[in-house]
């Protein structure tokens, strides 16, 4: 068990970046009695870190953008952490223990936390670098996006995920007169998530919506216009969409090169180990730009444990130290809820128990094995999903109850309940003799 | 809104209802609380009387060879073509099959016109079924179809014997009395004779569960040992009766000994004993006796064995003393009483009655028409459809009855029916297993429509009201039986335009010429004290005990107070009983004893008590009861399927196993028909042997085998009333049709694989599939059809067992709009009972808006607050902005947080 501190009281504690898990950890710290005395963040956005997650709804024009608000800029004032916006970290040196930011700000730190995040991975095609491809990933983007939607004309959304289809949504439902096309490489959406029932119910929902959506494209190229901007977007197989925009959301690059450069181990992330500690015992990296055993991170989840995690290691109270552990996606695409766990599908071994109601847009299917859940997929009404991950994770034996094991915890407890009467009850027949 | 009193048509207890009329429906009935039958009370089936009625299902057209045909071609065509089969074949070809459903009137002119006018002995009913052994008994004793008790002996008795009865569930109210009076009385003793240990067994003091058919053995024992103790009451067998030194010689013969009755009756000797002791030694003892006495092949000696031990010891003729036959059918004792019977003429008066067809003939004669009656009996139920195999009867009128389903060896019954060449059927209800072989079809009114009287098992006469008009073009019996016989030619003797008309007339036959002659006593049957009633006075008729005359103009409330009996002699006779065993052997092949009956929701065929779904939740399903040891052996389970195997038929239903069965014995409901189960008539498994004296058949002793159904799969499935054409499932190896509200129930089973069952239900239901789930490892199915909102249908496939309670779904069955909640619930068939969470406020940990409502009420007035009690908004914080609205909402509502300690309030 670790137990030292890293970062004594009186050292300085500097962090790249302003992202939510930068915020969450901040969060963590100035609770902490022993936290820290000086922290600084320096965030490259102009503003604080926000709800990132909330930049969908944000761009569909369901929420306000004061909604998306952490913390303002007093609070960090108010909490004794000094807050730097606006300025992007460029160079790191591990020597001098000293980083430098674009406007030439320098700063000494005692521990550093690079918490970059990620950006959108851009596809390897001709033309990804032309005027009107955005990506989808902070307020700038969603502020571009929204002109996009006030504008009309055609959109293409490449990448059938669920940043993807947030995006398309988000864009038809803002835009009075917009084409909105999406394009997933897989032949279903949401293929990391979704098994081919689920995907065909989301396809057909949104297509019902007005979303077109081209599943199996293979992006080519994309075509410009005289001035430089895109025009057109062509795939694989010859076909043509015109295009006046062009959303990327397929798929996250860890922002790594800071550490790289600075000569940290790296992969296709920064690699640190269950302490969130890299190579450089004074340099810890958090969330989307590090990786653990070989897994980078994109959902909050595990990055909320590694918040825990890194907190405590930096005040230095015990923590067992960050491990994967299984997860369940819970997701609202639009207005359909998900959630989902284990293997999207079945394998040889595996039986599988299923609800569908296509006019009513539920489905669930569980996959069990020798009567455990080992997989769950709950589409539409996803409220049994935390229980099923509970049993799967307890690795409950359900085989008895499996008659009720697809409505749901509340029908299981009943039949347990009344399984364990009959166990008691010894059978009451009613040959009693009266003598 | 008006109140009628009328008199339950169920069971022999004849109890009095008060019926509520509202605006021409018949909304509500309660016990008659004045009624010396029930006293308020009434059963299951009697309190939902009212939930039976309605014109669905009743048949309202006249049908000649399957045409709908107007009354008057309908009535032409009977007596054309019952007169056409007279004059080629004569007079005793002719025949009717009446009921123990007809009320008194309908009897009489039933009886009236085929002994009296058509000139054919064969008019028999379905009592023959149930009371002719106690019948049999009583005239042999008493020289009287004479039930000498009455209800108030049941609770005045000291002790009660029930032998083959489960009062608790075939007479309930009777069963009440007794109960609420050992309540009263502790003192009061029940023994319960009978091979199942039954409901009746729950106030019982001593159980004896007797080997079936040995009754006879069980009361000569006890003739035997009471004559061996001394307890005989000498002096009234000395004075009252004859017969006794052959009865006991017989009885001594038989069984002499304790050890060899316990034997024979298969029960522990030490029990037996205490039975002999408590019989012998109570003077105010009742024995109750029913079908399980009667329905045999040596039933009248049952009964008779009975009488025997009350006469030789003075039981009877007292308060709560005396051999009390309890009859099954609410009108059985007025069919009797009117003759109705093949072996009786009319009024109590039998063939062989001394001046009796004289009388009869004089009374019956009019101006221009002299009845031309048969000399001699006729044909008895099961007799009578013999001989219309034989082709010796070719016309055959049926009212208020089913032969193809009440009577043994039912096949043989229906290639009778099939081959007859003339099927009159008399009816209420439009489907009917008999309707098939019927060529002229007439629609009869029901209860709560027909006016008229029927006699309880207590002699008790009471009114039945007509409160609701027949549905359709159906009319009363008396009524199409009149119009018959004024196309018959015989409208002089038949020109009735009211039923207290027809009373009045019964009640002058049975008080004509009815005086006590040398050699020929009085006839016990006397009601002459309620002629010229009129019409008011029959109206207002309040329920009165038989006889009633000048003598007892408030009716008789026991017979043979004086010790006076209706032989010839004056005495009455003890007889020489030799016990018999069942006819119906048993062998390798058919190793198990049969036996049948009613269970407590039921009535009959279930024409009636089927409409009440209610009714339907007690058994849903046919059913066999089954021992343990036997099912062992067989290799069936609880709740399972299998079939039971006679020699001339079989019988598929669910497994019961039950330790209140004895071991190698079997029961088996009557009241399934094929218009509600694919295979489960229980007269399929009986042979038609009867008892020699009164013609019963020996429903409760059949021979069969037991073994699984094998079934590859079962399934329930619900459909809407009115949403399917045709039943394609019915070609399932096992279906059982449940009726609900507002839809059916169907409970399926097959021998065969179902490979593709989504395909199957697209060619079963219009409606396509909406909602199913599945579980194909285990072979589970659930699916449901909903069209417009409405739910039209729903299937599990599965065992029963895994069953929803079925009200959730019945309900959602009588909405017009199925809500999304409800849809959702659908398959699982109920409210999960867990509370509702209102709709989702936090994804990530599922936590509803109500929850949070809640929570913020309770002094949780932020974020973090929040998240620390429910974990909402600690993940992906999306619902952060809803959190904080609901906050702001509900703040005004908060609780304060406990103050602190310290403060000051």
């Amino acid at each position: 068990m670790e137990t030292t501190s890293r970062c004594s009281a009186n050292s300085h504690l500097v962090i790249i970046g302003n992202g939510m898990a930068s915020h969450r950890l901040i969060e963590a710290l100035v609770k902490h009695p022993t936290r820290p005395q000086r922290i600084t963040v320096i965030g490259a956005e102009s503003a604080p870190a926000y709800n990132r997650i909330l930049l969908s709804p944000l761009l569909a024009g369901e929420m306000q953008p004061d909604a998306l608000t952490l913390r303002d800029a007093n609070w960090y004032a108010d909490q004794d952490v000094a807050l730097i916006l606006g300025e992007k970290v460029e160079t790191l040196d591990r020597k001098s223990q000293t980083v430098t930011t674009d406007s030439g700000r320098s700063l000494v730190y005692d521990h550093l936390i690079i918490a970059t995040g990620s950006r959108p991975a851009l596809p390897d095609v001709p033309g990804i670098e032309l005027e009107g491809v955005h990506g989808f990933r902070d307020l700038q983007d969603a502020d571009a996006l929204e002109a996009i939607a006030k504008r009309g004309d055609n959109a293409v959304v490449i990448g059938g995920g669920l940043l993807g289809l947030e995006a398309a949504e988000g864009l038809r439902k803002r835009g009075d007169d917009i084409k909105v096309n999406v394009l997933q490489r897989s032949e279903r959406l949401m293929n990391r998530q979704l098994d081919t029932t689920a995907a065909h119910l989301l396809k057909d929902t949104l297509t019902q919506r007005g979303l077109q959506i081209i599943t199996g494209a293979q992006l080519a190229r994309l075509e410009s216009d005289t001035q430089g901007r895109v025009a057109a977007v062509h795939l694989a197989d010859g076909r043509q969409l015109n295009a006046s925009s062009v959303i990327v959301a397929a798929g996250i690059t860890p922002n790594a090169e800071l550490g790289r450069q600075a000569g940290l181990t790296t992969e296709r992330a920064i690699v640190v180990d269950e302490f969130l500690t890299t190579s450089d015992p004074a340099i810890s990296a958090l969330g989307e730009c590090c990786q653990f055993n070989g897994t980078t991170y994109g959902l909050v989840e595990p990055i909320w444990r590694q918040v825990e995690v890194l907190a405590a290691t930096l005040c230095g109270t015990s923590t067992q130290g960050y491990t994967d552990a299984p997860s369940a996606t819970k997701l609202k695409i639009s207005g359909v809820a998900l959630y989902a766990f284990g293997p999207t599908e079945a394998s040889a071994g595996h039986e599988v128990l299923s609800y569908h109601d296509p006019e009513q847009g539920d489905y669930r299917r569980l996959l069990l094995r020798d009567g455990q859940i080992e997989g769950a997929m709950l589409y539409g009404d996803t409220s049994q999903g935390p229980w099923y991950f509970e049993q799967a994770l307890a690795g409950a034996d359900l085989n008895a109850y499996r008659q009720a094991l697809l409505f749901g915890a509340a029908d299981v407890e009943v039949l347990q309940a009344s399984m364990a009467d009959q166990h008691n009850d010894t059978p009451d027949l009613s040959t009693s003799e009266a003598a | 809104m008006t109140q009628a009193k009328t008199t339950c048509p169920y069971c022999g207890v004849g109890c009095g209802v008060t019926a509520t009329v509202e605006a021409g429906t018949l909304t509500a009935v309660e016990g008659d609380r004045e009624h010396p039958a029930n006293f308020g009370r009434l059963c299951v089936k009697g309190s939902a009387l009212h939930e039976t009625l309605g014109d669905q299902g009743r048949l309202t057209r006249p049908q000649v060879d399957g045409v709908d045909v107007s009354w008057e071609t309908a009535l032409r065509a009977t007596a054309e073509r019952i007169n056409a089969l007279r004059a080629e074949h004569g007079n005793q070809t002719v025949a009717a099959y009446l009921s123990g459903q007809l009320l008194t009137e309908d009897y009489y002119v039933a009886n009236k016109l085929f002994k009296g006018f058509l000139g054919t002995p064969h008019l028999d009913t379905n009592s023959r079924l149930c009371m002719a052994s106690a019948v049999a008994g009583y005239k042999r004793a008493f020289g009287a179809d004479a039930v000498p008790c009455n209800y108030e002996d049941l609770e005045e008795a000291e002790l009660i014997v029930l032998v083959g009865s489960n009062l608790a569930w075939n007479h309930p109210v009777l069963y009440q009395r007794i109960k609420v009076a050992k309540e009263r009385n502790p003192l009061m003793r029940l023994v319960v004779i009978d091979p199942r240990v039954t409901d009746s067994c729950e106030i019982a003091d001593l159980y004896l569960g007797v080997k079936p058919g040995t009754d006879a053995y069980l009361f000569n024992g006890l003739l035997a040992w009471m004559a061996q103790r001394r307890k005989l009451d000498s002096l009234y067998l000395e004075r009252h009766t004859e017969g006794f030194d052959e009865a006991l010689a017989a009885a001594k013969q038989t069984a002499g000994s304790i050890a060899e009755v316990a034997a024979a009756c298969d029960i522990d000797p030490e029990r037996l004993e205490t039975f002999y002791y408590w019989f012998a030694s109570q003077l105010h003892v009742v024995t109750l006796y029913s079908q399980g006495v009667n329905q045999s092949s040596s039933g009248t000696d049952k009964c008779n064995a009975i009488i025997n031990c009350h006469l030789a010891g003075g039981k009877i003729g007292l308060p709560g003393a005396g051999p009390f036959s309890i009859t099954g059918q609410p009108n059985a004792m007025g069919g009797r009483e009117v003759g109705g019977l093949a072996n009786q003429l009319a009024a109590h008066m039998d063939y062989q009655t001394p001046g009796a067809l004289d009388l009869v003939s004089r009374f019956w004669a009019t101006k221009s028409l002299t009845p031309t009656l048969p000399e001699a009996p006729g044909y008895k139920a099961v007799a009578l459809f013999e001989a219309i195999e034989r082709g010796e009867v070719k016309a055959l009128w049926v009212m208020a009855t089913n032969p193809a389903i009440s009577l043994p060896d039912a096949a043989r019954v229906r290639a009778a029916l099939e081959k007859c060449p003339l099927v009159i059927v008399s009816e209420c209800a439009a489907h009917t297993d008999l309707l098939p072989y019927a060529d002229i079809v007439l629609p009869a009114s029901g209860w709560s429509e027909k006016d008229g009287t029927v006699t309880n098992s207590e002699r008790c006469i009471s009114r039945q009201r007509g409160m609701l008009p027949p549905p359709g073009e159906a009319r009363h019996d008396w009524w199409i039986i009149g119009e018959v016989a004024k196309r018959l030619g015989f409208g002089e003797a038949f020109n009735y335009a009211h039923p207290w008309e027809i009373f009045d007339e019964h009640a002058r036959l049975s008080g004509f010429e009815n005086a006590a002659a040398p050699g020929s006593p009085k006839r016990l049957f006397d009601i002459s004290g309620l002629v010229g009633l009129g019409q008011d006075g029959y109206d207002a008729l309040a329920p009165i005990q038989w006889p009633v005359t000048k003598t007892a103009p408030h009716g008789t409330a026991r017979l043979f107070e004086d010790g006076e009996f209706a032989t010839a002699s004056g005495r009455a006779k003890l007889l020489a009983i030799h016990p018999q065993g069942p006819e119906q052997a048993l062998s390798s092949a058919y190793p198990l004893r049969l036996n049948t009956g009613r269970i407590r929701d039921q009535w009959h065929t279930m024409t009636r008590t089927a409409r009440a779904p209610r009714l339907m939740n007690h058994r849903a399903e046919p059913f066999m009861d089954v021992h343990p040891d036997d099912a062992h052996t067989a290799g069936v389970t609880d709740q399972g399927l299998a079939v039971l195997t006679a020699a001339k038929g079989e019988f598929r239903a669910r497994v019961r196993v039950s330790n209140a069965q004895r071991r190698g014995e079997v029961f088996v409901p009557i009241h399934w028909t094929d218009c509600f189960t694919q295979q489960a008539r229980s007269s399929v498994l009986i042979d038609s042997i009867t008892d020699p004296l009164s013609g019963q058949p020996e429903s409760k002793h059949g021979a069969v085998a037991l073994a699984p159904l094998a079934t590859d799969w079962q399934a329930t499935l619900l459909v809407a009333e009115g949403a399917i054409e045709s039943t394609p499932w019915c070609a399932s190896a096992y279906w059982t049709r449940i009726p609900m509200r507002g839809c059916q129930r169907w409970q399926l089973a097959n021998t065969q694989p179902e490979e593709a069952w989504l395909t199957r239900l697209k060619a079963w239901l219009p409606t396509p599939v909406s909602v199913w789930s599945k579980d194909p490892t285990h072979g589970r199915l659930r699916a449901a059809g909903v069209e417009n909102g409405r739910l039209r249908w729903w299937l599990m496939v599965g065992p029963p067992s895994e069953l929803p309670g079925l009200a959730w779904l019945e309900a959602r069955f009588n909405e017009t709009t199925l809500s999304d909640t409800h849809r959702r619930r659908l398959l699982a068939g109920c409210d999960d009972g867990a509370a509702d969470v209102g709709p989702i406020v936090c994804s990530c940990h599922q936590v509803g808006q109500t929850t949070i409502a809640n929570a913020i009420r309770e002094g949780d007035t932020s974020v973090e607050a929040l998240g620390a009690r429910l974990a909402c908004g600690t993940q992906c914080g999306s619902c952060i902005p809803e959190l904080k609205s609901l906050i702001e909402e509900e703040r005004p509502n908060a609780r304060a947080k406990q103050p602190l300690a310290t403060e000051v309030v």
